[in-house]
């Protein structure tokens, strides 16, 4: 199921060299060199506090590393603030849902768009023409992405009503309104049966080959990792202990110790 | 899936709140034209027993002043309601809006003889500026304001935000109240600019194309300021339904995954901090027409407090909901309180100080609103939604928790 990674387009969508984290005392990342190939799927895995989300967070500005930087295509982000950084095409979401929950599963996707569109105050209270066909637009884009994850049904709902499944696909419709280069999935299918789980890693694989993004993927659970990574980085106590295709991963003693072997059950599993 | 059809399509619930908005609309035109109506034709011609009563209970001026405390109401409803940040100096607004009318339409700058349209003959002394154009002298100059505290001040988080808007609203006004001797350290001397306690009285009257509206013209300065309130209610609800709207209830939701989303937190906290103030400052022109001028005493903290009262007992982020609360409290502040105590002495014999337990009044509407209808009067359908039902994922989160865990 997995491409390999040789055959794939060869410039990288985003690269981020020699970084590191440090809070206080603690080296939550230490000297973690990485990058995403263009329309790629690579995964970060780990176990608990190995500094995944961290790692997360500086792509995309919420933390300045210590050391090191980020560039995204051929522009440095390191430091950005994160709004820059997500207009630019790096959309994410989130371990626990955040969604605008009182607003729209509409409203939610449109929210995303708000880099993309311009009317300003004076344009707004008057509606002028540009405005109006610019809202109207938004709204089509809009309904289109909820189609593409499939819950348009739900289009005039508050999130906060929606089933876990369906705020799950809200967040992928909302990030994909930002028109990403980068999809960054923070534990996507938690809280998702066997049989969801599979069919998130066929959805993935169709939003990159219909969006034509990269998707970068932080999961725990092994069978989705090693069924949709082309490329799967593993950390540990925030330094790259391992890196290569799920294979590789599979058979990497160090991964092995570090990761699997806390778990004899979840060892054989893999 | 492929159940996207089954469920009926969103179009009709966006088509409702377009058109329930438009009803609303029209629902406040024919209301203040009901009103001026009323007051400029009917009352006059019905007998004395019925003006008394009226007049007694609810006086022209009570109704213009609640139109004023409508204004501002919405205003800050835009920073609370809508943006979810607590300003507690909102009557810094109100306070620069009325002071702009004093420099812009009286003989404060006695040495100048500046005459825009004004109403007063020409040559009279001082700055004498037309009154529409005041108001978009303050509209501009409140905006500013608005940019220029909001800057350094947006970037706390709640409680700290709070508490340093609660500054500014008692810095302003002092400095009105103080800058009658700008330049000199002693009491006296130096630039004149606000005319310290005494305030700057008298300012020219409305005026209407050529017609000056006198000081018992009512029914006119009403239906001025209605058509200001008009304009605050279109705008509020023309932005709340657009790209800002949209941003600015995101950061309200999750201000985190807003910026994460592409929203630039600064700029668009800013622009509400901006929008909200010109209401104020347009309510400050308005109360200053009202009043006849500007005291810097009637701008404390209490304004402040009051007109979040008015957004929390409307209820928070809803337009409608807001000008209800603004239009009760605002009239039991100027007349309703009296009126009830008075009736209740004369029935009963009694001879209390009804107005005098009017800030113990707002307190306890406040204390019983939030232990019985926290959403407020009337309130955004979402406002209740949070927080009358737990959502779903809360209720289902015992679920997914074991389901993730054992995943």
């Amino acid at each position: 199921m997995s491409a390999d990674l040789g055959t794939g387009p060869v410039s990288n969508a985003l690269t981020a060299d020699n970084i590191s984290v440090v809070f206080g005392g603690l080296v939550a990342v230490n000297d973690v060199s990485f990058t995403i190939p263009d329309q790629s799927i690579v995964s970060l895995i780990g176990p608990n506090g190995a500094g995944k989300t961290t790692f997360f967070n500086v792509l995309t500005g919420l933390y300045t590393p210590t050391s090191g930087d980020v560039r995204f295509g051929d522009r440095d982000i390191t430091g950005q603030p994160p709004h820059k950084i997500a207009s630019w095409g790096m959309a994410r979401t989130f371990q626990n849902i955040r969604l605008f929950g009182l607003m729209t599963a509409e409203e939610n996707v449109m929210v995303a768009m708000h880099s993309h569109m311009r009317a300003g105050i004076f344009s707004t209270v008057f509606g002028l023409p540009k405005q109006r066909r610019e809202e109207k637009e938004a709204r089509e884009v809009a309904v289109d992405l909820l189609d593409f994850v499939g819950i348009n049904h739900t289009r005039g709902e508050y999130a906060r009503n929606l089933s876990y499944g369906d705020q799950r696909r809200l967040e992928v419709a909302r990030a994909l309104a930002l028109k990403p280069r980068v999809l960054l999935l923070d534990e996507p299918t938690a809280g998702m049966n066997p049989q969801e789980s599979a069919r998130f890693v066929e959805f993935v694989h169709r939003v990159r080959t219909e969006k034509k993004l990269a998707v970068l993927l932080i999961e725990h659970d092994m069978s989705v990792v090693m069924r949709v990574s082309e490329r799967i980085t593993v950390l540990d106590r925030g330094e790259k202990i391992a890196e290569g295709g799920p294979a590789d991963i599979k058979s990497n003693q160090r991964v092995i110790e570090a990761y699997l072997g806390k778990s004899g059950a979840e060892a054989s599993e893999v | 899936m492929a159940t996207a059809e089954l469920v009926g399509p969103p179009e009709t619930r966006e088509h409702g709140r377009l058109t329930h908005n438009a009803r609303w609309a029209i629902g406040f035109g024919t209301a203040a034209v009901l009103i001026f109506v009323t007051y400029h034709w009917v009352l006059p011609s019905l007998n004395a027993n019925i003006n008394t009563f009226v007049n007694s209970w609810l006086p022209l001026s009570v109704v213009d002043e609640c139109m004023v405390w409508m204004i501002c109401a919405l205003g800050l409803n835009i920073v609370v309601g809508f943006a979810g940040l607590l300003d507690l100096g909102y009557v810094a607004f109100w306070a620069i809006g009325g002071y702009t009318a004093g420099w812009l339409i009286s003989g404060q700058f006695y040495n100048l003889k500046i005459d825009i349209f004004g109403s007063p003959a020409a040559g009279t002394p001082g700055i004498h500026i037309n009154f529409w154009l005041v108001l978009v002298a303050a509209a501009i100059l409140t905006a500013l304001m608005g940019i220029l505290i909001g800057a350094p001040t947006l970037r706390l988080k709640s409680d700290y935000l709070a508490l340093v808007t609660l500054g500014f609203g008692e810095i302003i006004p002092q400095f009105f109240k103080n800058g009658d001797h700008l330049g000199t350290l002693s009491g006296s001397g130096g630039f004149d600019f606000t005319h310290g306690e005494r305030g700057i009285t008298p300012v020219d009257p409305i005026t209407i194309g050529p017609w000056k509206l006198g000081p018992f013209d009512l029914d006119w300065q009403f239906a001025v300021f209605a058509a200001i309130a008009a304009f605050v209610i279109f705008v509020c609800l023309r932005l709340r339904v657009g790209r800002l709207g949209r941003a600015w209830l995101a950061i309200r939701e999750d201000e985190l995954a807003a910026s994460m989303m592409g929203v630039p937190l600064m700029r668009t906290k800013l622009a509400a901090y901006a929008v909200g103030a010109v209401a104020g400052g347009l309510g400050g022109v308005a109360f200053a027409e009202h009043v006849g001028g500007v005291l810097p005493d009637s701008f404390d903290f209490s304004i402040s407090i009051t007109l979040l009262a008015m957004v929390v007992l409307g209820g928070m982020g809803n337009v409608w909901g807001v000008m209800i609360g603004a239009l009760v409290l605002s009239w039991i502040n100027a007349n309703g309180l009296k009126q009830v105590g008075s009736t209740f002495n004369s029935t009963f014999g009694t001879s209390w100080d009804f107005p005098s337990y009017n800030y113990l009044m707002f307190g306890l509407i406040l204390v019983l609103m939030m232990l019985f209808r926290r959403e407020g009067l009337l309130p955004e359908s979402r406002t209740k939604l949070l927080l009358r039902e737990p959502s779903r994922t809360d209720v289902e989160s015992v679920g997914a928790d074991l389901e993730g865990e054992s995943a």
